[in-house]
């Protein structure tokens, strides 16, 4: 009787273990169902892409897409241009951000509160909101169509600044008055003390300042009209309104637009994910 | 005090000529700790303060005044304002704004939610579940976007495709980015499918902070598992919830790519939107004066939930 009770008991165990199973995976098919449907579709010709039932493996697959894209549109000079905005943009966040960081969170000056303030206000402020005056500023400096416009107005960020210091916080202070006794200056203090510690955070910065900055489309729009200074996404933008009936070749370079943000997304993927996890755990 | 100090000792006695010796160079220290610590900061203000404060300053004027960006700059009084009343497509832009962001807000929180308590459990391959769902956050619009359209083609896609092959009449079906009552539901179905896996994330991070003893409790209480989400976790996530609810509400008010890429505002105006508006406003008519104005109202929508959120928290 009690084991026929119990294995009624795991029986319900079982078959709401296997629902969850079938939940999860029905949904994460549906999350991913497009990025399957873009890869399968950069290996067809144009003309196979729509073909219904979706043929998911194609059975010719036509690797010829991959080759073809580069030499229809600059595909690796819009790489090169990314990259090149990218890495500058990232670098200089991560060395200006944490600079300014380490004096906010460790060292003592007039108008302190009153300057982190400002930068804290501007966080929630829109970009969109002074984009234009942004745009005619630059433009007085004659930087419209330069990649220096695009890296002065992403490296400079209150956010940057504000996620690195939440960070230094939570190293004690009594580590740099050690070093200070022992008789390291600030600088030496924050290069050779702050920033070896701050890995998690730097790792943090870097993704979310990279995944933005590589996907960043209405900034790249604005400023850069000349092709061979576009990004891959306004240029991937332009080859989709050029060839819109070249399925299989816009799929092709979709797929090579994302490959770089999935690779630097899957390698540090646990520090962006902790970083999002704390800036939820603020409010 | 300092000053002060410095004025004593002026006066002259031995001690206090010591002591302001001693004043003087604690003095000179302070300024020198002053001066390192500003030049820590300096790298990033320059920056800052040249193309992010500048320009916020620069929006707030121009609202005020009329521009063509070539010709000269008149003062231009509330003219703007008032001609936000009168432009269709500026009161489309803002209820488009709202209505994006009244659908949109609650369907992704949801989507969040429910997807952070499945994979809060202990199922196997619960990583790689938690890392497809974030993937469409950090995969580049323009490319997941063409996609998207593809997927959702009103004649070949194979989303109609399904539901013709469930028998749905060609003539019912919905018309996706193409057809003016289907437009913004593409644009708000394909943004929470984008997003929700960042949020997602929050709602983890939040779970993991509920005392387990809570669950017990229920536990021996008898509740079930629907009574436990309803009467313990949702409580529990309620700050976790409003913070998510004003990020993402403050996210909506911003769209633009996605809409720039799926629909480009129309047909007609029946998905576009205020960053959508500043855009044309300011980069096909040049009527920069008039978008700025469309920006301020932007601003005073986000200020006001910012505001909220402020206020919210001191309560805490």
């Amino acid at each position: 009787m009690q084991i026929a009770k119990r294995s009624a008991r795991s029986r319900q165990i079982r078959v709401k273990t296997i629902a969850i199973y079938l939940t999860v995976i029905v949904i994460t098919a549906v999350m991913l169902m497009p990025f399957a449907w873009m890869l399968s579709a950069s290996l067809k010709l144009s003309r196979d892409v729509f073909v219904f039932p979706i043929e998911w493996i194609p059975s010719e697959p036509r690797w010829q897409n991959y080759i073809d894209i580069w030499s229809k549109i600059p595909l690796a000079l819009f790489i090169y241009n990314t990259s090149k905005l990218t890495v500058m943009v990232t670098s200089l966040q991560l060395l200006t951000s944490s600079f300014a960081a380490y004096a906010f969170a460790k060292l003592d000056f007039p108008y302190k509160n009153t300057l982190f303030l400002g930068y804290i206000a501007t966080i929630a402020m829109p970009w969109q909101v002074y984009m234009v005056p942004q745009f005619l500023l630059m433009r007085e400096f004659g930087l419209n169509n330069t990649h220096l416009a695009l890296i002065c107005l992403q490296a400079f960020t209150a956010f940057g600044v504000f996620l690195m210091r939440q960070f230094y916080m939570s190293i004690p202070t009594e580590l740099c008055e050690a070093a200070r006794i022992d008789g390291m200056n600030e600088y030496q203090i924050w290069a050779k003390i702050m920033l070896p510690l701050s890995k998690p955070a730097l790792s943090t910065l870097t993704i979310f300042t990279f995944v933005t900055t590589w996907n960043d489309f209405l900034g790249p729009m604005i400023y850069l009209t000349k092709t061979e200074l576009k990004t891959i996404q306004i240029g991937l933008r332009m080859f989709i309104s050029q060839y819109s009936a070249e399925y299989g070749l816009i799929m092709a370079a979709s797929v090579v637009a994302l490959i770089p943000v999935l690779i630097v997304f899957l390698s540090l993927q646990r520090f962006f994910v902790e970083g999002v996890a704390s800036s939820g755990l603020k409010g | 005090m300092s000053i002060s100090n410095s004025t004593i000792a002026a006066s002259g006695a031995p001690a206090t000529a010591r002591r302001s010796a001693k004043a003087m160079s604690r003095r000179r220290r302070k300024l020198q700790n002053a001066l390192i610590a500003y030049s820590f900061i300096a790298p990033n203000f320059l920056g800052f303060a040249v193309f992010t404060l500048g320009p916020i300053v620069f929006a707030f004027a121009l609202a005020f005044m009329h521009w063509d960006g070539s010709n000269a700059i008149t003062f231009a009084g509330l003219d703007n304002f008032w001609r936000l009343f009168e432009d269709k497509a500026f009161i489309a832009a803002f209820w488009n704004t709202i209505i994006y962001t009244a659908v949109s807000v609650p369907a992704t929180l949801a989507c969040a939610l429910g997807l952070a308590v499945l994979l809060n459990q202990k199922i196997f391959g619960r990583d790689f579940f938690r890392t497809a769902m974030f993937f469409p956050y950090v995969a580049s619009l323009v490319a997941v976007a063409v996609v998207w359209n593809m997927i959702f083609n009103p004649e070949m896609g194979p989303v109609n495709m399904i539901l013709y092959t469930l028998g749905l009449d060609p003539k019912d079906m919905p018309g996706w980015a193409a057809d003016r009552h289907w437009a913004m539901v593409t644009v708000i179905l394909f943004g929470v499918w984008k997003s929700m896996g960042y949020y997602m994330v929050i709602y983890l991070a939040g779970l993991q902070g509920i005392n387990s003893e809570l669950y017990e409790a229920a536990d021996l209480d008898g509740a079930n598992s629907w009574q436990k989400f309803l009467y313990v976790t949702v409580p529990q996530l309620a700050p976790t919830t409003f913070f998510v609810t004003v990020m993402l509400t403050i996210q909506s008010f911003k769209v633009f790519d996605q809409i720039y890429m799926i629909t480009q505002g129309g047909p007609g105006t029946s998905t576009l939107v205020l960053v959508y508006h500043i855009y044309n406003e300011a980069f096909i008519s040049w009527d920069l004066g008039y978008s700025s104005m469309i920006a301020l109202v932007l601003f005073f929508l986000v200020l006001a939930v910012t505001v909220v959120q402020f206020r919210r928290q001191k309560e805490d």
